[in-house]
């Protein structure tokens, strides 16, 4: 129970390490929101949204002046006085799914979704199947122990 | 002259590479020894002609030969000498040359040393290594034809993309194509066991060599190119899980799934069936990045449809090799026999486990790498797979892959004992427990509460590593004398294995140190201002315009100190490449044990104040450090007597029973 529970806060501090605000930005001094907690909020959006002219990079990280915009656009509509999901909806509204680096779930990306643990369950199971087939196989193969000799032994004599 | 002659080189190379495939596998089948033995000049002959047709690209670029299209786009004459050179790969042609140029190497590497290989695996193996190399070839001379001329030649060349032009880009391609193209040896030795129909422990003894020296390669390239983006691209983060970092880590994981997985097969004759899958499984990984770098399918599925030449010619060849190795694996694989038995709970269940672990892995980065392109070309429609996807499918399955490390070694071969190899990791446990505790006290408030965890799993590989050196030395039970011998005595690849965990314990708190406590600050500086940040007190003393051999910079001078003592001086800058046309930024960075301080210069604001973004980024070298200490580990293994290439050895008349036997 101990490891287990261990297993799952570690799986969560990797992933929202790097997922925190905090981490490294291409975000210049003059883009800079005056409150800490809007700011540091913009930021947290920011890391979620991918620069539409790079290679999966967060606007965050990236230096194309259209990242800029649309940083300066999050922020924008943050002091506007809107929540996270409003600004991501609006993000998303006018430049599409294709902005958000982590996919919602729908449809078309329920098999992203899934696949790895759908991977991980069938591989499991052929390691489990593999194991059995081949520790039946060995066990079939085994010599014969005294008692199945001897029942041997009595079922060949009584024909 | 030199052109043309590198470009006849090419095209006897790929008539050679041609004979190479045909001549040896007839006469592995007709059982002629004279055919089969063909396989071995033709592969040496092959490596001197792409080489010749390299050294002449080389020697185009360094005397900024323009007539010659190539280093026209990609070279100028005032660039240094250094980039001269690495321009050679920095295109795509050229990196093509250098690809078939390594593969040819591995080729002929194992012409010469693999003279106790059984003559018709050998034959087998040269010929599928000259048909890889002959698609290839084809590939170079039909699309990708270095060596066209242009008439009339123009006076200076239109340069090469700054951001290539850095020491580490220039031999980070080398070290990863060694790796990708590496792994062809799996695969030709895998199809070659295929085709005889006959497989044992001592086939997994011939691939582990090369298996490994393409995975250590590999490793310092994937570390190179991610030191790199570290430095240069000017915000300090070191993975972005972009699609051609992805195309490099996928055969990675295969790869090392496949170290562990040939190991279990030589030692124990178990998993053979898999680990021939895998073999197939990583190589196709590597094809597959190079069709995904090479073809521009990533930048845009529409790029691809525009100028579909390139791409279609690699997706023919991906299909041909993958599908080919796998209908032969089907048609061939159930011949094979089956190994050694093994309880769940042993050091085979555990490399088992291992080979879970990585292979899902590495199917998730597959999945995420190459699902947007699909839904693209099926639905239109557009989405982007990024690092918050991977952090939540890749990272879960890392966690218990790392817990389980440590275990493995210790347990026993067929049944092992797990209360027992816990019980040798009680200190280690005990340790890297005690110090997340101290991590939480410590930093309490800052970072991600759980991020002390991660430190300890770090710890915990190190610690793991040295308690299976400790116990197999029997250090505290034995004498000293007795220990002492023991640690002389171990086997290399012992010591190599245990080298290799640790540096990956060192990446992982490398990667969690930073990422969980990297501090920064984002300011407008005027000259005579300072800063704070890490302990540190940067003082801003203004921006001088230099001139490089072939740019002009704006630097930024900070005089840097701590407690009141200086210690060095930062000059982030901006550099102009005059010929490019094109801006990059340099980091100044000032590294410690402790952490790097790293400072980027922004753009100029009003009243001479300039945008300033600094960062500390505390132990984010272990990361790199944690990634060379796997390459030394594995070379070490590598000069283990068992692994050598050339087993038994040379000038050494009857030492291969020996050899064989430990």
């Amino acid at each position: 129970m101990f490891w287990r529970s261990l297993l799952a806060s570690l799986g969560l501090v990797l992933g929202i390490a790097c997922l925190a605000p905090g981490s490294a930005h291409a975000v210049q001094a003059d883009e800079v929101l005056t409150d800490p907690a809007l700011e540091a909020r913009a930021r947290d959006i920011s890391a979620g949204l991918r620069c539409l002219v790079c290679q999966n990079q967060s606007i965050d990280d990236s230096d194309a002046p259209l990242a800029k915009d649309l940083r300066l656009l999050v922020r924008e509509r943050l002091t506007a006085g809107d929540s996270n999901q409003e600004v991501v909806d609006f993000i998303v509204a006018r430049y599409g799914e294709f902005v958000l680096l982590k996919p919602r779930l729908s449809r078309g990306t329920l098999l992203l979704w899934f696949a790895t643990p759908a991977v991980f369950a069938a591989a499991l199971i052929l390691i489990v199947l593999a194991y059995r087939r081949r520790r039946a196989a060995a066990d079939g193969a085994a010599p014969l122990s005294a008692g199945e000799k001897r029942r041997l032994k009595r079922l060949l004599d009584e024909n | 002259m030199i052109a043309e002659t590198g470009h006849y080189a090419l095209i006897l190379a790929l008539a050679v590479a041609i004979v190479q495939t045909v001549l040896p596998l007839a006469g592995a089948r007709l059982r002629d020894p004279q055919l089969a033995e063909i396989a071995v000049p033709a592969a040496r002959i092959q490596f001197v002609l792409i080489a010749i047709a390299f050294a002449a690209l080389t020697v185009a670029y360094v005397t900024s030969d323009f007539s010659v299209k190539n280093v026209w786009q990609n070279s100028h004459s005032a660039k240094p000498l250094l980039y001269k050179i690495s321009g050679v790969w920095g295109n795509h042609e050229g990196s093509m040359v250098l690809w078939v140029l390594i593969l040819a190497l591995f080729g002929a590497s194992v012409a010469t040393y693999g003279a106790n290989l059984p003559r018709g695996l050998k034959a087998n193996v040269l010929a599928v290594q000259g048909s890889i190399a002959a698609a290839f070839l084809l590939f170079i001379i039909v699309t990708s034809n270095p060596f066209t001329r242009l008439s009339p030649a123009p006076f200076d060349g239109e340069g090469l993309n700054p951001i290539l032009q850095d020491p580490a880009l220039a031999i980070h391609p080398p070290f990863l194509y060694a790796g990708y193209v590496g792994f062809s040896m799996a695969f030709s030795f895998a199809v070659a066991a295929l085709i005889d129909g006959r497989i044992d422990a001592a086939w997994a003894r011939w691939v582990r060599p090369w298996t490994l020296a393409a995975w250590m390669c590999l490793t310092l390239g994937i570390a190179l190119g991610s030191w790199w983006a570290y430095y240069e691209l000017g915000w300090g983060g070191f993975w972005f899980w972009d699609p051609v970092e992805n195309a490099s880590f996928m055969p990675w994981l295969a790869g090392t799934a496949l170290l562990h997985s040939a190991l279990v097969m030589e030692k124990r004759d178990a998993l053979k069936v898999w680990t021939i899958l895998l073999a197939i499984i990583t190589f196709s990984l590597s094809l597959m990045g190079t069709f995904l770098v090479r073809s521009g399918v990533l930048t845009s599925v529409h790029a691809f449809a525009v100028d579909p030449a390139r791409g279609v010619f690699i997706l023919a060849i991906m299909g041909f090799f993958i599908g080919g190795a796998l209908a032969l694996f089907a048609w061939r694989a159930p011949l094979l026999s089956q190994g050694g038995l093994f309880a769940p709970i042993s050091r085979e269940g555990a490399l088992v486990l291992n080979n879970l672990l990585l292979t899902t892995a590495c199917a998730s980065v597959l999945v995420g790498t190459l699902y947007p392109l699909a839904l693209e070309a099926i639905t239109g429609e557009k989405i982007s797979v990024g690092a918050p996807f991977f952090n939540l499918t890749f990272v879960p399955l890392m966690v218990p892959l790392l817990i389980a490390v440590p275990f493995g070694p210790l347990l026993a071969w067929k049944r092992g004992d797990v209360v027992a190899a816990a019980q040798r990791l009680m200190a280690a446990a005990a340790v890297a427990l005690a110090s997340v505790v101290l991590l939480f006290a410590f930093t309490w408030g800052r970072g991600p509460w759980l991020a002390p965890f991660g430190i300890g799993l770090g710890l915990w590989l190190i610690l793991g590593a040295l308690s299976e050196i400790a116990y197999r030395v029997k250090l505290r039970e034995a004498a000293f004398a007795e220990t002492w011998r023991r640690l002389g005595n171990l086997p290399r690849a012992a010591y190599g294995s245990a080298l290799a965990h640790a540096g990956l314990g060192l990446a992982v708190i490398g990667i969690v140190a930073t990422t969980a406590w990297r501090s920064e600050a984002i300011i407008a500086l005027k000259p005579g201002e300072s800063a704070e940040i890490g302990g540190y007190t940067l003082a801003f003393k203004g921006v001088a315009a230099r001139d490089g051999p072939n740019y002009r910079e704006q630097a930024a001078v900070f005089a840097v100190t701590r407690g009141g003592r200086t210690v060095t001086e930062l000059t982030p800058s901006k550099r102009k490449f005059t010929v490019e046309r094109t801006d990059t930024t340099e980091a100044g960075i000032h590294a410690s044990w402790r952490g790097d301080l790293y400072a980027v210069l922004g753009d100029p604001l009003k009243d001479g104040a300039y945008s300033i973004r600094l960062y500390f980024n505390p132990l984010v070298r272990l990361i790199w450090i944690g990634a060379l200490v796997m390459f030394l580990g594995g070379a070490i293994s590598l000069s283990d007597r068992r692994l050598r290439v050339g087993a038994p050895k040379r000038g050494e008349p009857r030492a291969a029973p020996a050899a064989a036997g430990e």
